[in-house]
Parts: structure tokens; sequence; C-alpha cells
């Protein structure tokens, strides 16, 4: 089993290696460049502007200056944001636990409400309760995550008020109140409307998935085997039946993640969630490259990462599969 | 064999319900010119009118009429989703039916590229493509909307793929391929006339679930500013404006994230009646 989360782990190098080549000729063969809004500026001169090339070694051929920067990122530095003139290591290191406290509580909230309506669909299927799920959920697979969190918005921020007060029933924008930093309520109350933006096109998804999967497992032989020793519906359903539907939504989730990273970053965007999707839109709107190209790295390794965590809970899960 | 499939088609009603739509919303946006509004002529002494006989959605913050540019919009949502779909469809069949078929050595080099893209996280690759790409002194990628079309189908091919190879997996240990093969048909004939046309089915379902999602990713590009670029109204863009003006006019939002919504919704639900008309076990009760 460590020999080969180790192999899993060796065979993402060239998939790093081409994603990081690519991206990064892409990026630095681009004209303007970081330094555009500099050159326009009548107060720098060109002897400054030629001293700060020199500085971040823009002059070099584009491959030295590729050897460097993956140089640098095997020692662990991203390099400098050209915006702010800080480490882009600090940058994305203060952002990655916002990212995840939003994923992390979307997904929570997920399988939390997915599961259930899943199960129950799958356990009276073409019932009435079962019919509406599966109209909601097509219609929650459907809504476009921008437009719903605008929506919420819309309804929850510029509409709907407390009457007492006139104060709007969420708060949105950033994590926290000014002045309450660092509240855990707080932020809760700031999670709210982003996790549910994220969260309904996901519960529609999965949800669907699980109730097709238990119809699936309801059909195998090792059901029908325990219906005949006699166990009860209830222990059929919920034991047999559930363990086993639930398996392959393990693999499911590995191959969603970059989806829920990439509804990750429309949230935090739309609700200014200072995250690494906020991070990284801001970076891409100044055309900031240490920025974009360490936040791309960061991602595909923490995407890799999770996946071969996924393949290793997999084979615990399931004890069929072994691991050569 | 075609008439059995339309017939099962239309026997699921909300399928026929969403072709319908989606005709309604392709003629809609060819016929766009009809409106007696430009989508970029700006009048600024009109902005922010709401909705009324003359302007149905109401005006923007630049006095532009909100339903002429919803229609203009249409043109790029529908062009890049079936342009897309198309390119991808084609790349991933190629891909996956040369994985299948043959096996071995091409099977574990393709595959391993297949990884390699669904590892990527997409939505970040397409933002840096979509700004960098507009930037390069090639003539022809100028053109935002060839840009987007050609980004998502680069970074969307993966799951056509892994469909398609799976198909052929199966497929190619079959009699009928045996047959032809012992009656000395080459690859590509097998390939083309034998076993794709057993693939037409999923191919067709996995192509409706690929147009809905590059639907959602092209306007949500331009919505963050990296699809197709301004003046050319597109959904996306009009939800970027209309965010900016939530406070002033909150109904703009309103009218282009529902476009998106419906097509979307049409097109799954198109899916899902090929589904159930190319699945034999489906038996409808009514």
């Amino acid at each position: 089993m460590l020999t080969y989360a180790v192999r899993r782990i060796l065979q993402t190098i060239p998939i790093l290696f081409i994603i990081s080549v690519l991206l990064f000729f892409l990026v630095r063969s681009a004209p303007g460049g970081p330094l555009t809004s500099a050159r326009r500026n009548p107060n720098v001169t060109k002897e400054q502007i030629e001293a700060i090339e020199e500085k971040l070694g823009l002059n070099d051929p584009l491959p030295v200056q590729y050897g460097r920067w993956i140089g640098d990122m095997f020692k662990g530095d991203l390099g400098e944001s050209i915006k702010f003139h800080r480490p882009v290591n600090d940058m994305i290191a203060e952002r990655i636990p916002n990212t995840l406290t939003l994923v992390g509580a979307s997904f929570l909230l997920t399988l939390i409400v997915a599961i259930p309506i899943g199960m129950f669909s799958a356990r009276k299927p073409y019932s009435l309760f079962d019919y509406v799920m599966t109209t909601i959920t097509f219609i929650g697979q459907s809504i476009p995550v921008y437009w719903l969190g605008l929506g919420l918005i819309v309804i929850f921020y510029v509409t709907l008020k407390n009457p007492f007060t006139g104060i709007p029933f969420f708060p949105v924008g950033g994590m926290n109140t000014r002045g309450k930093e660092g509240e855990l309520l707080d932020t809760l109350w700031h999670l709210v409307l982003p996790v549910t933006a994220l969260s309904l096109g996901w519960i529609a998804w999965y949800s669907r998935f699980l109730r097709s999967s238990m119809m699936d497992v309801l059909h195998e032989d090792y059901v029908r085997t325990a219906k005949a020793k006699g166990a009860s519906f209830n222990v059929v359903y919920y034991k047999h039946a559930l363990q086993n539907a639930i398996l392959p939504l393990v693999t499911l989730i590995a191959l969603d993640l970059p989806s829920l990273f990439a509804g990750a970053l429309f949230v935090e965007t739309i609700f200014s969630w200072p995250g690494m999707g906020r991070l990284f839109w801001d970076a891409a709107k100044g055309r900031d490259y240490p920025i974009l190209l360490g936040v791309v790295m960061i991602t595909a390794v923490l995407i890799i990462f999770c996946n071969i965590l996924a393949d290793l809970a997999y084979g615990w899960l399931d004890p069929r599969v072994k691991y050569e | 064999m075609a008439r059995v499939i339309l017939r099962r088609f239309f026997k699921h009603k909300l399928a026929g319900i969403a072709i319908a739509v989606l005709a309604l919303l392709v003629l809609a946006s060819a016929f766009a010119f009809t409106t007696p509004y430009s989508p970029t002529d700006q009048e600024p002494t009109n902005s922010f009118q709401k909705t009324s006989m003359d302007h149905w959605f109401g005006t923007d913050e630049l006095g532009r009429d909100v339903f002429t540019r919803i229609l203009y919009g249409g043109r790029v949502s529908l062009t890049v989703g079936l342009f897309s779909t198309f390119l991808s469809i084609a790349l991933g069949v190629l891909v996956g039916a040369l994985s299948g078929y043959f096996g071995g050595w091409v099977d574990s080099v393709l595959m391993r590229i297949t990884d390699a893209f669904l590892t990527f996280p997409t939505i970040f690759v397409l933002i840096i493509l979509g700004a960098f790409l507009r930037e390069q002194q090639v003539p022809w990628l100028k053109n935002s909307v060839l840009i987007v079309i050609i980004i998502i189908a680069a970074l969307s091919w993966m799951w056509p793929a892994r469909l398609v190879r799976g198909l052929f997996l199966v497929l190619r240990e079959r009699e009928f391929v045996t047959a032809s093969r012992a009656l000395g048909g080459n690859s590509s004939r097998i390939i083309i006339q034998h076993i794709l046309p057993n693939c037409i089915g999923p191919i067709l379902v996995s192509g409706t679930l690929q147009m809905a999602s590059a639907i959602i990713t092209e306007s949500g590009l331009s919505y963050l500013g990296f699809g197709v670029q301004p003046p050319t109204p597109t959904w996306g863009s009009i939800l970027a404006t209309a965010q900016n003006q939530v406070f002033r006019a909150p109904w703009i939002a309103f009218y282009p994230g529902l476009m998106i919504f419906i097509t979307v919704m049409a097109i799954n639900y198109i899916g899902d009646g090929l589904r159930d008309a190319f699945d034999p076990y489906v038996v409808h009760t009514e």
C-alpha cells in the first residue's frame, strides 16, 4: 500500500511538469506583461523600468527563466508578487485556510443533505417524494453557481431586511464584520450564503447519483441473499445496500474536486471571500503571473493529493481492491 | 431504427418540450436583429429603465435594451456550446476509440494524458488561457469567441474519451467484431463501421452533458471577464454588469441567469430523453 502511494506520487511528477511548462510559456510569452502600467506612467523613467526588468530577470531567455522558477519551486519558493512585492508563498498560505473552510463546510452540508435524499428517493422510487426530489435536483443541477450567488445576494441582502433594525438578514462580503475578526459565530454567519450557493448544485448531483447507485445495488445477489436469510428490510437497506452504494461516491468525489474548486472560485469572487480563488481572480486581472502560476500549481498538487487519498480510502473501505 | 429511437424519445414528454424550448431559443437569437434596438449602441439618458412595453427586460446602466442584448448573447452561448461540444466529442471519440480498440501501450499513454488533464484545476487554467491567449501576437487569436470555443474543448474532451474507451473495451470482444476481422476487415473499418455506430447513443447523451457544461463555463468565464470580450454581449457579461448595479437595478441580474438556466435545463432534459430512447431496458409506464 505504501509503495502504491509512492508510485502514484511519482506518476504525478510528469503531469505537474507538463502543466507547469505549458502555463509558464503561455503566460510569459504574452506581450504587455506585468510592467505595462509602469511603462505608461510618465513618472517612471526608462532606466527605472530596465532596472526592474533586470532585477526580476525578465530579460533572460524564457527557458532560463523557467529553469529558475521551477528550481525555486522545488525549494518551496513560488516567487514574489509583482504588484504587492510580497512572497507568493505567504499570500497563498494566508488564503488556503479560508478556501478550505468554505469548501469543507459546503462539502459537509452536501453530504448531510444529499445522502438522506438519495436514500429515501431510492427506497420508494416513483413515489411523490421521489418525483419532487428528482425535479428539484434537476433544477439544482442546471442553476449556474454565479447566478445562484447573485440571486441570494439580491434576496437576502438587497431586498429582505430585518424589519426592526433595517439590517440585511445575511452579511455579504468578506469573512467577518469589521471589528469582529476571528469570532467564530460571526464567520459562520458570513458563511451561510456562500455555502448555500456552492452546495446546492452538489446536493442535486450527489443525491441523484446515490439514488441510482442505491437502485443498482438493490438488485445485487448479496442483497437477495441477505433477504433470503431473513434479515429485515431495514437491515438489508441501511446496512448491506447503503454501505455498498456509498462506495462509488468516494471515487466520484475525487473526480469532482477540480469542479468543487472551480465553484469555490466563483463563490469567492461573488462574495468577496478572501480565499485562493479570489486571490487568483485579482491576480489575473492584474496579470500578476507569479501568483497565477503559484495558485495553479498549489491547486493541482492539492487535487492530486486528494485523488491519491481517495484511492487509498477506497481500498480501505472495499477489501476486494488490492494494490500492486 | 432511427424511427424507433425518435418515437421513444418523444414518449419522454419533457424531452419533447425541451426540444421546443431550445428551438425557440435558437430562432429568437437568430432573429435578434428584428428588435428595434442595437445591442451595443449606448443611450445614457435612457439608463435603468424598468420593465415596460418598450423595454421588456428594462435597460442597463448605459441605456442599452437588456432584452436585445440577451437575444444577441444567446447567439454567443449557443454557438460556443455547439461548436466546443463538437470539438471535444470529436477529440474524445478519437482518443477513446484508439485507446479502447488497440489497448497496450497506446492505451497506457493516452490514458495517462487523459488522467493528467482530469487533475487539471480546469477553471484556473481556463482563466489563464482566456487572459493570455488573446494577448499573443497571432491575428486569429484576437477573436475571443473562437478562443473560448477552443479552450473549453481543449479542457473537456476527457469525459467522452473515457466513456468511448469503456464502450470500445467491451465491444471489441463481441462476435461481430471477430467476424469482421475473420472476413479481412482492417482496424479502421472495424472501428468506424462496426464499433462506432454501436456507441452513438451514449455519445449523444454525453454530448448533451458537454454542451450544458460548455454553456455554463462560457457564461462563467465571460462573467469573470476572461471569456468573450465586450462590446459583444453575452449572458455572462450581462450578469457581470448586473452585479455592479445590483443595488440600483437588481432586476437586470435576473434575466441573463434565467436564460442560462432555461437553456441548460432544456439540454439536460434532452439528454434524459436520449438516454431513455437508447436504453432498451426502459419501459414507459403511461
